[in-house]
């Protein structure tokens, strides 16, 4: 038999916050389960202690900055059932987005939120020691949001085509 | 009498910290007060310049996060990719793949324990004597890719080139006679009362404690707690070879020395195996270098020498990747640094982080 | 000692011809002072020939040794076999840019370079290389020796303390720690040997270990292994090398001096490395005797060989050996060999009681106080170590444990193991 690590789908572990935690859940997709910003804390919580998910192992935590909204991700793993599921939290205030932090329940998140911090401008509320990691106190801004240093094409980098397709120019942007 | 602590900074420029690494001691006498550390003297901001390029551009990137174990940088890039389009390479890039990886364990191991009993004062000589073999197999690396250290060698849906003829007589050889240069390297370190003295007891981490920290890799093991991700969530053909895993009981310097020099005889053991079972076939599935993945998201992890290795990758649908992260053990290692060092002195902190194996490639991105 | 010429030409005893050139400068006439004055200018231009040459050709065997040790080439570059590296680092040293910092006490940093191969060679001058090779037969030969080499880690501490730069601090505080540990030992491991000897000018030693036909070594083990300790911290030689650790604090008390300072204090690191070779072959490996072979070989052909031999053992341990912590040297000073030192002076002095109330002879009394005093050392060392809760590497496990043998399951903390 291989032994594989079971994915639990988002479904599964929104259904086991909705059963002690309601209306913490916000939305729940085959990849994740997206809970609301105000109460991570208690289910960070729930879910350390939870006999069932058993999540006491927090693998990654990222945070992204989609358009409209900047999330964090947050894979956890329980270690003695070999299952993993993914948690998000979003916070709608572009400007200055904020989130409480998870530090209490895993430790392992301090330098991972001091970094989605750092480039990213995510304050964790709750965090022992906020402070800039990679870049220098001072820095001018948040390197890893979209709009930095304004990016043409409507706060999106990336590619927008390959070099030799079709409606393609010459910096790659649309 | 007022006295007050001494600020000494281990580094950035310092032969000991594996890289531009700075560590600001605060000292009492010779005993550690507080531990701080700074970072970022090698950020590249290799994440945003990743949302910039394809996804076949990205995979040199994986090369020079961790430039110690560059073939599994391209590994878990590779997995968290063909995980956002579902595809799976074909068995022969498969057991490449494996034969790759341990073969890139043993060389980052190897460096990893020299410069743990550099750190220790040895002047270099264990180093030297385990160079040997990073050197042999450098050359199975030169001779199936062409670079030595930043290899770029894996591709989305297998491996970019089939090994040339020459390599399984020479792979064969060296896996002969590794076991006997383990055990010469174990002669060197193992029974060395000094060793034993600057390592055991020195930088302990509860398995409680390392859960709690995230941390991974051969700390982890150290710590007791049998966690290794090519037995928990095997990928590339780990479920069909045999190996076991070596785990410590204290959780301290010395016990991640001692499973560092196990996990060297299980690489060979896995790679005996490997280039036995080798199958025919083709070594890549093909796809176009241009591609664009569905929208969707994807964690791929791989178990690097130095602890677990992830790509989170969000994909829009575009040619590029909206968002490439990478969990780099060597960062989430660090967590514990100010517990483990706290109490001890100046020279049980070059120790202690010489236990944890950080590259600073991979720390800073 | 009989000679069987005793002509300038003997070189087996250079002070022959010394002597014959002193009669001549004698008889020209002039001061009665002059031939003293001479022979003094001599013996000092000789021992610091020997000196510098020693350490040249010593720095392209240590390389190269320390090479081998280390399954690579040592330097092959600069002359068949790198024969003139040594010439090609004075060079360069002596070319190096010397940066000053700016805010270090500019007398004391220029000065502790200067002056620190000073108490290294003065050592040399009470050493007798041969039978009358010896520029000054001090009858506190012993005391002498020992006081001039703590004045190294003085200079040592100042040249630290005077860099302005905490790495140097950190080192110079070390130096000092194991200065005071370690002063202490030597001066008890001589003691046992004065205490045999009865005299403690060197040039007694040396006739005393000749009339009896054995060397020290065999009749105090303990104090050698001490005193080879003692001497390899002081001149902070791994694997002792603390103060000037290069893993931690990046050379430590010379940190911050390039070019000749440094140069300096690499020779008078090795200089001091030969004080300590040399004294001990005098003490206890005796001196330029060799069971009456010096009526062929020269004296000082032997004396050069003990000494190299010696040598060559702190090289190899260099290369071998990691280092250790500074409590843990500290602690095996005072915890470990003090008392050893003090059981086995009082046993030493015990001896030649016996051996002098009694009026034994020497060829059955020798032997059976060499055999007692090795088993002594032996169960005294061991026990000891057992007393004080050491028990090095023997417990320790020589592998890690795999989880197929422990029978844990995946994925969980084993239970038990170390707190």
């Amino acid at each position: 038999m291989t032994v594989a690590t079971r994915i639990l789908s988002g479904f599964d572990v929104a259904h086991r916050i909705d059963g002690s935690l309601s209306g913490a859940v916000v939305e729940a997709t085959p990849e994740w389960a997206e809970v609301h910003a105000e109460r991570l804390p208690e289910v960070a919580r729930f879910l350390h202690d939870d006999p069932e998910l058993d999540f006491h192992y927090l693998t990654s935590l990222t945070g992204v900055h989609r358009l409209d909204h900047f999330e964090v991700a947050y894979h956890l793993q329980s270690i003695a059932k070999n299952q993993l599921g993914v948690l998000k939290a979003k916070s709608w205030n572009v400007e200055e987005p904020q989130l409480p932090s998870v530090v209490p329940v895993w430790r392992g998140a301090l330098l991972q939120e001091r970094e989605a911090f750092d480039l990213l401008g995510i304050r964790f509320q709750g965090h022992p020691d906020l402070r800039r990691m990679f870049l220098w106190e001072g820095f001018p801004g948040h390197p890893l949001r979209k709009d930095w240093l304004g990016m043409p094409g409507d706060r999106m980098s990336g590619l927008q085509g390959f070099p030799g397709e079709p409606g393609f120019d010459n910096q790659g942007r649309g | 009498m007022q006295t007050e602590p001494l600020i000494v900074n281990i580094g950035p420029q310092h032969p000991s910290t594996h890289g531009v690494f700075r560590l600001k001691l605060s000292l009492d006498g010779e005993r550690i007060l507080d531990a701080d550390m700074v970072v970022g003297y090698l950020h590249r901001s290799m994440e945003k310049l990743a949302e910039e390029r394809s996804y076949t551009q990205n995979i040199p990137f994986t090369d020079r996060t961790d430039y110690l174990a560059a073939m599994t940088g391209n590994l878990a890039y590779c997995l968290a990719v063909e995980k956002l389009l579902g595809v799976e390479p074909p068995p022969r890039a498969q057991w490449l793949r494996v034969i790759m990886a341990e073969l890139q364990r043993i060389a980052s191991h190897a460096m990893a324990i020299g410069t743990f009993i550099n750190d220790c004062g040895a002047w270099q000589t264990p180093l030297m004597y385990m160079f040997r073999e990073r050197e042999k197999i450098l050359d199975l690396f030169e001779m199936a890719c062409g670079a030595r250290l930043t290899t770029n060698y894996m591709r989305i849906g297998g491996v970019s080139r089939d090994i040339p003829a020459e390599f399984m007589p020479r792979a064969t050889a060296l896996v002969k006679e590794l076991p006997d240069r383990i055990r010469e390297y174990e002669g060197m370190g193992l029974g060395n009362e000094i060793v034993v003295a600057r390592a055991r007891g020195i930088g302990v981490l509860t398995a409680e404690q390392a859960i709690n920290s995230s941390v991974t890799g051969p700390m982890l093991r150290g710590s007791g707690v049998a966690w290794d991700i090519r037995k928990a969530d095997p990928y590339a053909a780990y479920d069909k070879v045999q190996f076991d895993i070596p785990v410590g009981t204290a959780g301290d310097c010395y016990d991640r020395f001692l499973v560092r020099l196990e996990e060297l005889r299980q690489s060979t053991r896995i790679l005996e195996q490997a280039l036995e079972a080798l199958p025919e076939g083709p070594v890549n599935l093909d796809l176009p270098l241009a591609i664009r993945p569905p929208v969707g998201e994807s964690y791929g992890r791989i178990e690097s020498p130095r602890g677990e290795l992830g790509f989170y990758i969000i994909s829009d649908g575009g040619p590029s990747p909206y968002r490439f992260h990478i969990r780099a053990p060597s960062l989430i290692n660090l967590t514990s640094l100010k517990e483990m060092s706290v109490g001890l002195t100046v020279a049980d902190a070059i120790v202690v982080l010489g236990s944890v194996d950080i590259v600073v490639g991979e720390l800073d991105r | 000692m009989e000679h069987l010429l005793a002509e300038w030409y003997d070189i087996r005893d250079l002070g022959n011809a010394v002597g014959h050139f002193l009669t001549w400068v004698d008889d020209r006439g002039g001061p009665s002072w002059l031939p003293y004055f001479v022979s003094g200018i001599i013996g000092v231009v000789a021992i610091l020939l020997w000196a510098v040459l020693s350490q040249l050709g010593f720095v392209w065997i240590e390389r190269r040794l320390i090479g081998r040790i280390q399954v690579r080439l040592g330097p092959n570059r600069v002359g068949p076999f790198g024969l003139l590296q040594p010439l090609a680092d004075a060079l360069k040293v002596l070319t190096k840019e010397m940066i000053t910092p700016a805010n270090v006490d500019r007398l004391l940093f220029w000065g502790a370079p200067a002056v620190v191969v000073m108490p290294a060679l003065v050592v040399f001058a009470v050493l007798p290389f041969g039978e009358h090779m010896q520029l000054t037969d001090l009858s506190v030969g012993l005391l002498f020796v020992i006081a001039v080499g703590s004045v190294n880690s003085l200079i040592v501490f100042t040249a630290g303390w005077s860099s302005s730069n905490k790495y140097s601090l950190l080192g110079a505080m070390r130096t000092i720690a194991m200065l005071i540990s370690y002063e202490l030992i030597q001066v008890l491991a001589l003691l046992a040997v004065a205490v045999y000897t009865n005299t403690m000018r060197m040039g007694g030693v040396v006739a005393w270990q000749d009339h009896y036909n054995v060397w020290l070594i065999f009749l105090q083990p303990l104090p050698v292994f001490a005193y080879a300790l003692a001497g390899a911290v002081e001149i902070n030689r791994t694997p002792t090398d603390i103060a000037e650790a290069e893993s931690e604090i990046v050379a430590g008390y010379h940190t911050e001096y390039g070019g000749i300072r440094w140069g300096m204090f690499q020779v008078a690191e090795y200089i001091a490395g030969f004080a300590i070779a040399a004294i001990v072959a005098t003490v206890y490996l005796g001196g330029w005797t060799l069971f009456g072979l010096e009526e062929w070989v020269p004296g000082w052909l032997i004396f050069l060989g003990k000494v190299y031999t010696y040598f060559f053992l702190f090289i190899w341990l260099r290369g071998t050996l990691p280092r250790l912590r500074i409590d843990q040297l500290m602690g095996f000073a005072w915890k470990y060999l003090l008392p050893l030192m003090l059981v086995n002076i009082l046993v030493s002095g015990f001896e030649v009681l016996i051996w002098q109330e009694k009026d034994l002879s020497a060829g059955v009394v020798l032997p059976i106080f060499a055999i007692v005093n090795a088993g002594l050392t032996v169960a005294m060392m061991v026990g000891w170590a057992r007393v004080m809760g050491h028990t090095g590497s023997i417990g320790e496990p020589r592998r890690a444990q795999l989880i197929s043998d422990v029978g844990g399951v995946y994925y969980e903390p084993l239970p038990g193991g170390r707190a």
